[in-house]
């Protein structure tokens, strides 16, 4: 990184990796079950990424492992360039995680999860106070920084969720099914929010079962059975799959799926 | 940054995050304070293995000035009750086996002519001890506080041999009061609850609201998050036995004989050996309620075998040898040592060491475990 380079980046991310994530032949066995199967792919910079699949098709076991929570048991991957094997650590400090139960504590208030996530992202004294002002703002949660999280409808407890994983500025935000019991009005705002972060670099992976959603992503995967079945912008998808819509790509593979079950 | 100091960096927000919990959380905060007091109020005054206020019949064959003055002393220890006269061995046999009397005070008819005469005068207390609580305990009770009064009072007519005859003599609780014996075994108890039940639960209900599973999305270390977890519970711990000392002396003027300061070093092996069993038992749950009920399965045989409320010479065998498996056992030991006893390291390193043990092993377990379940 060059000297005078503006960045709220950490310094430790490495500008030679092309893509923000990339997987070859990612394998994952838990005892006789195959979760994930030679999964292929890259992600690149800026891009929102869907990942699509029924419940079991291993979207969870994939973002786990790209977390760096799971050890593969065969294949490699990159996030942000840093080896999913041997560089957990690193790649926990360039990411930003928020799931459907946002993971915040409910008996701390909007200031103090917001306080908490920050500190564990490494950020302290005035870095974090502006840090802190900044989302407070960004995401309208001043007026309710005091309030008990867990007295918040979960629109609200979605947005301090996000702004938990932001905290950092990661380079990399996985979001898993994170507009899950949330209404409509809150889903828009949260897409938006969604795209105004790409257009300002960060890697969106997102899992999600609604196909409205799907279909805002640039690229989507679809996973059914640990398998990568298609990837590409939901036109080529559907166009693979001969189905008008992605709703009737999704309900196929679960066809196929459960064909296979029986 | 340094991952060393990266790593050292995150540990305060964790505490101060389960600090502002704890805080919150009122009904359990409620509970690590009131527990020590409603426990040590039920243990010290309600649960009574000593006995007292017996209910004792008198065959007073003597029929003395000393003779009554006997037996209103005794009655004044408040071991016995005086609940009526009998006239004959056949019949104090009788008030026995029916369950009117208790016990029974027999004053011989030579107890006034043997005291005159300077000769050590006998008097026979019988105790039903079909009770197992009320046996030893009552029986040397009884023999005890009699004499000791007796001798205080009988003592002036006689400057040579004491004139009634001491064969038990209890050391540590004269006064033979079950609170000074329960009152230290009551920290041991209470650190055992709070170490595992509540650190067990607390880190239960992490992985029950998602929460946990933020934090190891975290560049926070699975050492942070254990210690975060572990290390305010230990000021709980030390709280809790404070408070007991300082409610069990104002209270029940439970003596403190030893050092306070090797009580607080040596407690710290059970201390940790507890918190490998909390985060042991929370590797074993999905929920909060799981992690209870896995917790109250180890607590049980903890209050009921290591020797807290039963004398562990009382049990069977094999009860024996589960006591000899429970960290609990060892530190009763340590705790009444210190406290009634007075005594120090040298008198307890093999409990010390046996401790330190259990600590090591269950520590180093659970935090495998700990590191399993983390991904």
């Amino acid at each position: 990184m060059t000297a005078g380079t503006v960045s709220d980046r950490p310094l430790e991310q490495p500008e030679s990796a092309s893509a923000a994530v990339h997987t070859e032949k990612l394998t994952k066995v838990f005892g006789s079950i195959t979760a994930v199967d030679g999964l292929t792919f890259d992600i690149g910079r800026g891009e929102v990424f869907g990942m699509l699949g029924p419940n079991g098709s291993g979207k969870t076991t994939t973002i786990r492992m790209l977390c760096g929570l799971l050890k593969p048991t065969s294949g490699a991957a990159t996030v942000a360039g840093f080896d999913v094997k041997t560089q957990g650590e690193e790649i926990r400090r360039n990411i930003g995680y928020m799931s459907q139960r946002f993971g915040m504590y409910d008996d701390m208030t909007v200031f103090e999860n917001l306080d908490f996530y920050s500190s564990l992202y490494g950020l302290g004294g005035d870095k974090k106070r502006k840090r802190m002002d900044e989302l407070l703002d960004t995401q309208g949660l001043r007026p309710w920084s005091g309030q008990l999280v867990g007295t918040l409808s979960g629109g609200w407890k979605q947005r301090i969720s996000l702004a938990c994983a932001i905290a950092h500025h990661p380079a990399i935000l996985f979001l898993d099914e994170p507009t899950a019991g949330v209404d409509p009005a809150a889903r828009r705002r949260f897409w938006d929010m969604v795209y105004e972060l790409a257009s300002g670099g960060t890697t969106i992976l997102v899992t999600t079962h609604y196909m409205d959603e799907a279909a805002r992503c640039q690229r989507i995967a679809f996973l059914s059975r640990g398998h990568l079945i298609a990837i590409g912008t939901s036109e080529e998808v559907t166009k693979q799959f001969g189905q008008p819509t992605i709703e009737e790509v999704f309900i196929e593979l679960q066809r196929r799926d459960e064909g296979v079950t029986a | 940054m340094t991952p060393s100091s990266w790593r050292r960096s995150l540990l305060w927000p964790m505490l101060r995050k389960e600090f502002i919990q704890m805080r919150r959380d009122r009904l359990t905060f409620a509970l690590l304070i009131g527990i020590p007091v409603i426990q040590l109020t039920l243990f010290g005054y309600a649960i009574r293995t000593e006995v007292r206020n017996l209910p004792t019949v008198v065959l007073d064959e003597s029929r003395s000035s000393d003779s009554r003055s006997l037996i209103s002393v005794m009655e004044q220890t408040q071991n016995f009750r005086i609940a009526g006269q009998a006239h004959s061995r056949d019949e104090v046999r009788d008030w026995i086996e029916s369950g009117r009397a208790r016990a029974a005070i027999v004053i011989p008819p030579d107890f006034q002519r043997d005291l005159k005469r300077h000769r050590t005068a006998y008097a026979q207390v019988i105790v039903e001890a079909a009770d197992p609580l009320a046996s030893s305990a009552a029986i040397s009770g009884a023999a005890l506080a009699a004499s000791v009064r007796v001798n205080a009072i009988l003592d002036p007519r006689s400057t040579r041999s004491p004139p009634v005859e001491v064969r038990v003599r209890p050391w540590y609780n004269p006064a033979l009061r079950s609170s000074v014996y329960i009152v230290p075994g009551l920290i041991g108890v209470l650190l055992s609850i709070t170490l595992l039940l509540v650190t067990s639960i607390a880190i239960a209900r992490e992985r029950e609201r998602g929460t946990f599973e933020q934090l190891v999305v975290t560049p926070v270390s699975k050492t942070d998050i254990m210690l975060g977890k572990l290390l305010p519970f230990v000021a709980v711990g030390y709280i809790q036995m404070t408070s007991i000392l300082i409610l069990g002396r104002v209270l029940f003027n439970v003596p403190i004989r030893g050092s306070v300061l090797l009580l607080y070093v040596l407690s710290l092996g059970f201390i940790v050996a507890n918190l490998g069993a909390g985060l042991l038992v929370s590797t074993l749950v999905e929920t909060q309620l799981q992690a209870m009920q896995l917790s109250v399965f180890f607590l049980l045989p903890n209050i009921l075998l290591s020797g807290f409320m039963f004398p562990l010479d009382a049990m069977p065998r094999v009860a024996q040898w589960i006591s000899y498996a429970l960290p609990l056992t060892y530190y009763l030991k340590i705790l009444r040592g210190i406290l009634l006893k007075g005594v120090g390291i040298n008198a307890l390193w093999h409990e010390t060491l046996i401790l330190i043990g259990f600590a090591t092993a269950l520590i180093v377990v659970s935090v495998k475990r700990f590191s399993k379940t983390v991904t």
